[in-house]
């Protein structure tokens, strides 16, 4: 890991949609009065007549999305996590993912992490609602480099996307040139005392702990699951294979996120014992992002901890 | 198309058509929707025998209009329509809502040409329209966009985000239809909960409202 260079996924979401926007007039972006943090304002900036605020009105940000997809453009809708995927989830599901409509949805403020504004703004059920729909595929970066690779990757696929963004500023993982493939996870050590799988912020989380395990002797491997949807099968059977314990962490509930999908390629390929640390089926709660991970065991620390058990 | 006489009488006989269609629909399938089928018949014959540009040699033209059944229910209308137009085969509608056939209960813009949306879950059709509409003004093309709403449907609060959009984005390229049937499932619009007055909610909305009361 580089040192300490830390910027939030969606602020780089926002650069490589302007950039998107460089290279294809095709690209289209809405958003629901929320442009400023969800910083879709870079290419609104940048192509003032294809961005358009739909007001507070989401269900009808991603109709409007869908009807766009049907004329040949290519739209990215954006809002909170919670009100891209929850608050319309039918329109989703009707409008999009069953006539397989060329739409990419992208949820900033995912997560616990989204700290003071408190439970009704942390959205812990994203990851379930949206790979459980046929067609939809759900990518859920882990830093500024890994972000804007999602981005552009999503506009060359031809139907849904999600992407699952953070508001809190995390640290740069990757090198510049880092080249991810499609589907597939990254790996980051072969310890063989245990597997982190991660996903999202808690990517950066794991990569502590892996560090601080050292010290007492524990040689992990961390993967970063930045794909949810596909998902990386085999690299899930391997770890299993090669590692003594498997843990899987999230910054979203335990049921139906990451833990869920890894322990549904678990029970197929290699069953194998899983802990899943994420939210534990709770709500959030306001307070700072720091805090938070901490009190919900969401950090490094809690890792360490539940590896040197 | 001038309107006569025998445009007239011509139009008539394909709704009459299109009507008897539906009900063998219907009955074949023992399932459906007959009614609000039946009560937008006069509208699709007029708009694809009269008012649309569509071609079925070219049913993906990029400059058609385009036509959004927003209460997708009525699909037994639009499927009758379009086998009146040569879009679907008159042996497909005896399919009607059976397993593998082209025509599922509510329009899928996947299985057929001809049907430019997906619908089914009330409320969303308008903003998928509005979004037809968006793009033909990027594009400036000159394709009109035509939605059919239910008047129960429009229960739904998204339509009135949608009617706001419509107005904001100065989508003169839109044409909203709403029929008024005066029926939604369980019971009157005015008694299950009424959203009349129509034409005055649009109105505010900054919509043209053209009246047609059946004489
Ligand atoms: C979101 C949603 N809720 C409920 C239904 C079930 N439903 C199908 S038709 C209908 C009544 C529609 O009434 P109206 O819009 O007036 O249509 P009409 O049949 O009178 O043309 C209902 C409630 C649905 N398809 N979608
Ligand atoms: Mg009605």
């Amino acid at each position: 890991m580089k040192p300490e260079i830390k910027i939030a996924t969606r602020q780089s979401f926002g650069e490589a949609l302007k950039k998107l926007g460089d290279e294809n007039e095709n690209i289209v972006v809405l958003d629901a009065d929320l442009s400023s943090a969800t910083k879709t304002e870079i290419f609104a900036k940048a192509y003032p007549e294809r961005f358009f605020d739909m007001g507070i009105a989401e269900q009808d940000m991603i109709g409007t999305a869908a009807g766009l997809a049907t004329c040949g453009k290519i739209p990215f809708a954006s809002s909170f996590a919670a009100f891209a995927t929850g608050r319309v989830y039918d329109q989703i599901r009707a409008s999009i993912c069953y006539p397989n409509l060329n739409v990419k949805i992208c949820g900033t403020h995912a997560g616990i992490t989204v700290g003071e504004d408190g439970a009704t703004h942390q959205m812990l059920e994203d990851i379930s609602l949206m790979r459980g729909l046929p067609n939809m595929t759900v990518l859920c970066p882990s830093d500024d480099i890994s972000t804007k690779w999602a981005v552009e990757e999503a506009s060359k696929i031809n139907g849904p996307v999600y992407i699952r963004l953070a508001r809190a500023a995390t640290p740069v993982i990757y090198e510049e040139n880092k080249i991810f493939t499609f589907g597939k996870a990254v790996q980051f050590g072969d310890g063989t005392d245990a597997t982190v799988f991660a996903t999202g912020v808690e990517v950066a989380e794991a990569l502590k702990a892996q560090e601080i395990l050292k010290g007492y002797n524990i040689d992990i491997r961390v993967v970063d699951m930045l794909s949810i949807k596909p998902i990386d099968k085999d690299i899930i059977e391997r770890c299993a294979m090669g590692t003594d314990r498997l843990i899987s962490i999230e910054d979203h509930s335990i049921i139906g996120g990451l833990g869920s999908a890894i322990a549904e390629v678990l029970t197929e390929r290699y069953p194998a014992k899983l802990k899943r640390m994420g939210m534990q089926d709770t709500f959030g709660q306001s307070g700072k992002a720091v805090d938070l991970m901490n009190f919900y065991k969401l950090n490094a620390e809690a890792i360490v901890k539940e590896l040197k058990n | 198309m001038e309107v006569n006489e025998s445009l007239l009488k011509e139009l008539s006989k394909k709704a009459i058509n299109i009507r008897r269609n539906i009900i063998e629909m219907v009955y074949m399938a023992s399932s459906g929707h007959p009614g609000g089928a039946l009560s937008i018949v006069d509208i699709l014959t007029i708009l694809y025998f009269y008012e649309m540009k569509v071609d079925l040699s070219n049913s993906k033209d990029e400059n058609r209009d385009r036509f959004v059944l927003s209460k997708g229910h009525a699909s037994p209308a639009l499927y009758a329509t379009l086998a009146e137009k040569g879009f679907i085969k008159k042996e497909e509608l005896r399919k009607f809502r059976s397993i593998n056939s082209l025509l599922q209960g509510h329009p899928d813009m996947k299985k057929i040409p001809g049907v430019d949306m997906t619908t089914g879950s009330l409320g969303q059709g308008l903003s998928a329209a509005n979004g037809m509409a968006l793009a033909g003004k990027l594009d400036q093309k000159s394709y009109r966009v035509y939605c059919m709403l239910g008047d129960g449907e429009i229960e739904e609060g998204q339509i009135w985000e949608a009617a706001m959009s419509a107005s904001h984005y100065k989508l003169d390229n839109l044409c909203v239809i709403v029929d008024n049937n005066n029926l939604q499932i369980d019971g009157e619009i005015s008694k299950v909960m009424s959203p009349y007055p129509i034409d005055k909610k649009f109105e505010a909305f900054g919509f043209e409202v053209l009246r047609n009361r059946w004489s």
